[in-house]
């Protein structure tokens, strides 16, 4: 313990490592991003800073269809992963008991196969005639024509499949934490359980909603590789744009601006979605 | 209660708690602009100055030991191929099939090549596009001492030696060619498919597959609307790109697909397909499928895999010596027999054939189809029927792959 007059160092020589972490690797490349973002070229000649400003016109421009897209699609992937997730969570959090662990690893399991491997298994369990959709059609349920790859359903339910532990978790970890003794409380005072649930526990738990909100739609949005796999013909997302451009144009600046575009919609999407929530109030919550 | 150091608690608040003020925003805005120009210099040219076969070649010995990137299904399991070339030369090769598709092979390779580095290879294969193109304009490729090369230049077909993308073979040697397609189901369709108008069938609305490849979907748009690819501009591009748009906004395509449209193809989730002639091949062989492979009658796409030494290769002798190796008509009939493409020595045919005298049952039946495929053997008028790719200027590629990435990326 230094002394009381002592401003103790130790505490921002601990956070030193994590500062120079993202100095190099968020700082330092998002600069040098913004700066390509800027520049005129062709792969052969190289680049050049010409202060480009027609990059963002071309990026919003040409592919502002993609980049609605890919937010809407996030979207729904994040409502979906909801749906499914919060329930998951507070039943494990709640009803777990002794085997919390067993349920969380079970769930987490089919995340230890690559995701790409995943998404292709996709393609043979919802094959036109494959396990799902065959008995369907044999039955008569489906129209012989029907199908659910190259949807955007296809494209939102694989979003929402490959992510769903990022939603489970935070809120898991959150409803964990809440003290029985407070349900109780509600439930003394003449609170129905749908009331105790509504009034007491949700409210609790939306620190966990808003941190798994934030580790689904933003990593959703930029996906590329359930678009590609899962996908038709108009469920390109802004993550495969991005991709070509690099890799099959090397249009460098103009994939450096459709992603700060991306940035600045995201961003601002969050910004709009924390003030809504009121962030001060969910981490004081997630606070004590 | 113990003492708690009074800068505790405002510490912990202000390392725990972001409060982003607005002057701080100013601050690391005006930071991030000085960073902005600091890098604003640019990005160099990544181009690499060219170098003389006979400067390139100076000095160079064989080290015995070769790394060869090459795609996929491209020799077998057991590398026969390169196990006869460590028997006959004692150079022992690592063999990855570290390339999937030409783009992101290209993207991983150029930043490394732009500063002379190693990319881990000593040979590599790339096909006859975009990518290799510009693997040539930046000159980073090893120019070729056809003085190593006597059984290309004895076996070669002579369609292969004098390339449109490579006069005189200064860079490259093909591995193998291929045809781009239709396949199709006959499970699902229930007649023959001859024409590209079956691609624009509103009858098959919703099962055709197309190729997201910008170079290979705008052969087919191109061929649709009766230009030639070779010899087309502009204008014929745009014609190409409206027939393309007008058959995905009619429904009639499924997706637009990399090498994956085989599953759907054998699932029957696409009916017919744009299609590479090996793959089709290979699966029929591998699976039992009966799918069908056509060369539509408006004509059909032909491609190159060509085998090419990076410059910083650390051993192009190696390297040369198993380019020149697989033209032994003995080892590239060994390696159509597995992978089914195009070879470029016509005299393999006649081992294939060969060896056929000497299998039995099935083996034999697949060997004579196999040496009698026009898809694997084309004769001259079938080669007549055949376009490469679309010839593109430095400054014309990305005006042209934006052109019909906007139709399959929309």
């Amino acid at each position: 313990m230094p002394g009381p007059s002592g401003t103790s160092r130790a505490p921002y020589l601990l956070v030193l490592p994590g500062w120079i972490w993202l100095a190099i690797f968020f700082v330092l490349p998002i600069c040098g991003m913004l700066s390509v973002s800027l520049m005129t070229g062709n792969v052969i000649d190289g680049f050049g800073f010409t202060g480009a400003v027609g990059n963002y016109a071309e990026a919003l421009g040409g592919y502002w269809e993609q980049i609605l897209r890919s937010l809407l699609y996030g979207l729904c992937a994040t409502v979906l992963c909801i749906a499914v997730g919060y329930p998951m969570a507070y039943w494990i959090a709640f009803r777990g008991g002794a085997h919390k662990a067993t349920y969380l690893l079970l769930l987490l399991l089919p995340f230890f196969v690559a995701q790409v491997l995943r998404a292709i298994s996709w393609k043979f369990i919802l094959a036109d005639n494959g396990v799902v959709l065959g008995p369907l059609k044999a039955l008569g349920i489906l129209g012989p024509d029907a199908h659910v790859l190259s949807t955007a359903t296809a494209v939102v339910c694989g979003l929402a499949y490959n992510f769903l532990p990022f939603m489970v978790l935070p809120i898991y970890a959150v409803l964990e934490r809440v003290d029985h003794s407070v349900v109780e409380a509600a439930r003394d005072l003449f609170a129905s359980r749908t009331q105790a649930f509504l009034r007491v526990v949700l409210p609790l738990s939306l620190p966990g909603v808003f941190a798994g909100v934030l580790m689904v739609f933003v990593p959703t949005s930029s996906d590329y590789v359930n678009a590609a796999v899962l996908g038709g013909t108009h469920n390109t997302m802004i993550g495969n744009v991005i991709r070509t451009q690099y890799l099959v144009n090397n249009a460098y600046p103009t994939a450096a601006a459709i992603t700060f575009v991306l940035m600045a919609a995201l961003l601002l999407g969050i910004f709009g979605y924390a003030r809504a929530l009121g962030t001060e109030q969910v981490m004081e919550v997630q606070a004590r | 209660m113990p003492p708690t150091p009074p800068t505790g608690a405002p510490l912990r608040r202000g390392l725990t708690r972001a409060r982003p003020a607005r002057r701080d925003v100013l601050r690391l805005a005006g930071a991030a602009a000085g960073l902005a120009l600091a890098a604003g210099c640019g990005i160099r040219g990544q181009k690499r100055p060219e170098v003389s076969a006979a400067e390139f070649w100076d000095g160079r010995r064989r080290t015995g030991r070769l790394r060869f990137a090459n795609w996929p299904l491209y020799m077998d399991e057991d590398r026969t191929q390169l196990a006869q070339f460590t028997d006959a030369t004692g150079v022992r090769v690592a063999y990855d099939e570290a390339i999937q598709d030409n783009p992101s092979w290209f993207g991983r390779i150029q930043p490394i090549l732009a500063n002379g580095g190693d990319i881990g290879c000593d040979l590599m294969v790339v096909t006859n596009g975009l990518e290799l193109g510009k693997l040539l304009a930046l000159n980073y490729l090893a120019p070729l001492d056809h003085a190593r090369l006597p059984n290309f230049a004895e076996h070669g077909a002579d369609l292969y030696k004098d390339t449109a993308y490579d006069p005189g073979n200064t860079y490259c040697v093909p591995y193998t060619s291929g045809l781009t397609g239709i396949a199709y189901n006959p499970e699902y369709v229930d007649r023959e498919i001859t024409s590209l108008d079956d691609l624009w069938d509103p009858a098959f609305k919703g099962r055709v597959g197309m190729m997201r490849d910008p170079q290979e979907i705008a052969n087919f748009g191109l061929l649709r609307t009766g230009a030639e690819p070779e010899k087309s501009g502009e204008r014929e591009w745009q014609a190409a790109a409206r027939a393309l748009r007008g058959q995905r906004e009619a429904g009639i395509v499924r997706a637009y697909y990399e090498q994956d449209y085989i599953q759907p193809l054998t699932n029957g989730d696409v009916w017919l397909t744009m299609a590479w002639s090996g793959d089709i091949f290979q699966q029929n062989a591998t699976e039992g499928t009966d799918l069908r492979f056509v060369v539509p009658e408006e004509g059909a796409t032909i491609w190159t895999d060509n085998m090419i030494i990076p410059f910083t290769s650390r051993s192009p002798v190696d390297a040369v010596m198993l380019m020149d190796f697989l033209y032994d008509p003995e080892v590239a009939a060994g390696l159509t027999e597995y992978i089914n493409y195009v070879t470029p020595v016509p005299e393999a045919k006649d081992r294939i054939l060969a060896h056929a005298e000497d299998a039995e049952g099935d083996d034999r039946a697949f060997l004579t189809e196999l040496a009698e495929s026009p898809l694997v053997f084309p004769t001259e008028d079938e080669y007549a029927r055949l376009h490469g790719y679309v010839p593109l200027e430095p400054g014309e590629d990305e005006g042209f792959t934006s052109l019909f990435l906007g139709i399959t990326q929309a």
